[in-house]
């Protein structure tokens, strides 16, 4: 009995103690991100000068506005292509080695370091093409690098819903297309959206792939609204430089600009505020799109 | 793999499809057969290379309950599956035979989402759509064509009504079908199931996931709808199948044993296999 009791105590303390080590390693994570994103924040605020959030050459307006307009653009190419490439995997493939190939392909595609996409895309739409840097081949850059992460989560949300949803909907005379398309893809909109701002996140952060496709330079003038004007905001064949492309240049070669250094941290600190944000919106929308799904709000 | 039997008459080109049109007319025409809503003759179906139905023959006919019953890994939820070819989505699933559902061969040159549509089918599961329950009545008829909001409306109402679930309902239309309960789920199937007003109603043992009241419930339902409807259930439940149909079918290994009226398979059967089945001697 005595030995037993003693053996007892010995799993019970080696318990308390993994627990606590586990505890450990969590709060360890927590505090490198507080760190990080506090002396992140603090360096930026502190940093501030005035005109520094203005649309000029003296402020960040303009990297920031491009930043938002890249990601939108890539977006709107790749969400497409992925949900229809993570469908067609789900619903359509049928086992077999093409499938296995296009499996791998992806695989190999959301590993691939993105300064080696950001050369491919400096050769094939820039060099290839005869075109200036320009957003539009900065924003397929990234499409190329956000591909992989929509697929997979199309093709895994799809994969996760009961099998009785589509018996349901071709049980009623429904085709595959429109089971698909009306009860299948809606289903998983909560998981998409979160992957896909998971990518924006991304996006956001995204400089080497953008090295040589957007390009390292913005000349905005926000009155002119002509499309094919190269000043012109909304124009998607003008350079666009974004921010963290610009905290990169403030940093290396930006020692011209007397503010290099100030830029840098501000834009560091709005970078990260943005990617927070969005983390935060993703884990928002889905519960909250979920919980409709599911009926819980009665 | 899919569907050998599809192949065969979709090659035949217009021609033969006219003269086998006449022919299953004529056949329509022969006095005896004119009660029949399916005619199942001499049907042996495969996955792969394993037979779960063999030399199956077997009439339905209109406005009644048609129970099949018999123990697991029958055949009888395979069956079902037939009359309304949700087995041509099991990947390796092959087809002999004729199933002739109101004198037309279901495994010939038909509209496969059109027979889909005339026969309705209730699964074990309630499977209600992840949207609002106006939604998953209103799908059917969508999905079929139908546009106009106050035919909707309309459907969807008459719909619920029939499936005895309106006044539980009404209030609600727009919140999600996922917050009912599991018997109001399997209610909603059925009236989503008849909103696309169909002639018959398959059930895959739609009461084995459902509590005693539900169960009860679904069952007077069941006799309520045999008058408008021909309905084929697959059930577990001896005494369900014994409440509710006609006519009982009982299945051991892939094989018909016997069918007859209601009351002479539960009180003379005449295959001893079926006696022992039903007797709980095993299954």
């Amino acid at each position: 009995m005595n030995e037993n009791s003693s053996r007892y105590k010995r799993v019970r303390g080696v318990d308390k103690f993994m627990t606590g080590v586990f505890y450990g390693i969590g709060g360890f994570f927590i505090l490198l991100l507080i760190v990080l994103a506090a002396y992140i924040i603090v360096k930026g605020i502190t940093s501030i000068y005035p005109g520094v959030f203005s649309f000029t050459s003296m402020g960040i307006g303009n990297q920031f506005f491009n930043t938002i307009y890249l990601v939108f653009l890539s977006l709107i190419i790749s969400v497409p292509l992925g949900v229809a490439a993570g469908s067609y995997l789900a619903e359509y493939a049928r086992k077999g080695r093409l499938t296995e190939m296009i499996t791998m392909s992806i695989e190999a595609l959301s590993s691939l370091p993105s300064i080696v996409v950001g050369l491919f895309g400096y050769l094939v739409f820039i060099l290839m093409t005869g075109m200036k840097w320009n957003l539009l081949a900065g924003a397929m850059a990234v499409t190329i690098l956000s591909l992989p992460a929509i697929t997979t989560t199309t093709r895994d949300a799809l994969a996760a819903l009961p099998a009785h949803y589509r018996s349901g909907s071709i049980g009623l005379g429904a085709t595959r297309w429109q089971t698909l398309w009306h009860v299948l893809l809606p289903a998983c909109v909560p998981r998409i959206i979160t992957g896909v701002i998971l990518v924006a996140g991304r996006g956001f952060g995204e400089a080497a792939a953008l090295l040589y496709t957007s390009g390292q330079s913005t000349v905005l003038n926000w009155a002119n609204w002509d499309i094919t004007s190269p000043t012109c905001p909304l124009n998607v064949f003008r350079p666009g430089e974004t921010l963290s492309l610009h905290i990169w240049v403030m940093r290396t070669e930006g020692s011209m600009n007397p503010h290099s250094v100030e830029i840098a941290n501000v834009s560091s600190m709005v970078l990260i505020i943005m990617v927070l944000g969005f983390s935060l919106l993703a884990r928002y929308l889905s519960r909250k799109l979920d919980e409709k799904n599911k009926g819980a709000a009665k | 793999m899919e569907g050998i039997g599809i192949l065969n008459t979709a090659g035949t080109g217009a021609l033969a499809r006219e003269r086998a049109d006449e022919e299953t007319q004529t056949v329509t025409r022969t006095a005896s057969d004119e009660n029949l809503k399916y005619k199942i003759r001499d049907l042996n179906l495969y996955y792969d290379t394993t037979q779960a139905l063999k030399a199956i023959n077997m009439d339905i006919k209109p406005h009644e309950v048609t129970a099949m019953i018999g123990p697991s890994g029958c055949g009888k939820s395979t069956l079902l599956r037939t009359l309304n070819r949700m087995n041509d989505l099991v990947d390796g699933c092959r087809v002999e035979g004729k199933v002739i559902l109101d004198g037309t061969d279901i495994y010939g040159n038909i509209d496969v989402n059109e027979l889909r549509r005339n026969v309705g089918m209730v699964f074990q599961q309630p499977n209600p759509f992840p949207m609002s329950i106006y939604d998953n009545i209103a799908y059917g008829p969508r999905i079929h064509g139908e546009r106009n909001k106050a035919r909707l409306d309309q459907i969807v109402e008459e719909s619920l009504k029939k499936a005895a679930i309106w006044d539980e309902l009404k209030d609600r239309l727009k919140k999600s079908a996922l917050g009912l309960s599991g018997g109001q789920q399997q209610r909603l199937c059925i009236a989503r199931a008849l909103a696309v007003d169909p002639d018959v109603l398959l059930m895959d043992e739609p009461t084995s996931a459902l509590d005693p009241i539900s169960t009860t419930m679904i069952e007077d339902l069941i006799q309520e709808m045999k008058d408008n409807y021909t309905i084929v259930i697959v059930t577990h439940n001896m005494q369900q199948a014994a409440r509710i149909s006609d006519k009982t079918a009982f299945f051991l290994l892939g094989e018909m044993v016997e069918m007859d009226s209601t009351d002479v398979i539960f009180g003379q059967p005449r295959d001893k296999r079926t006696e022992d089945y039903i007797t709980g001697r095993f299954g």
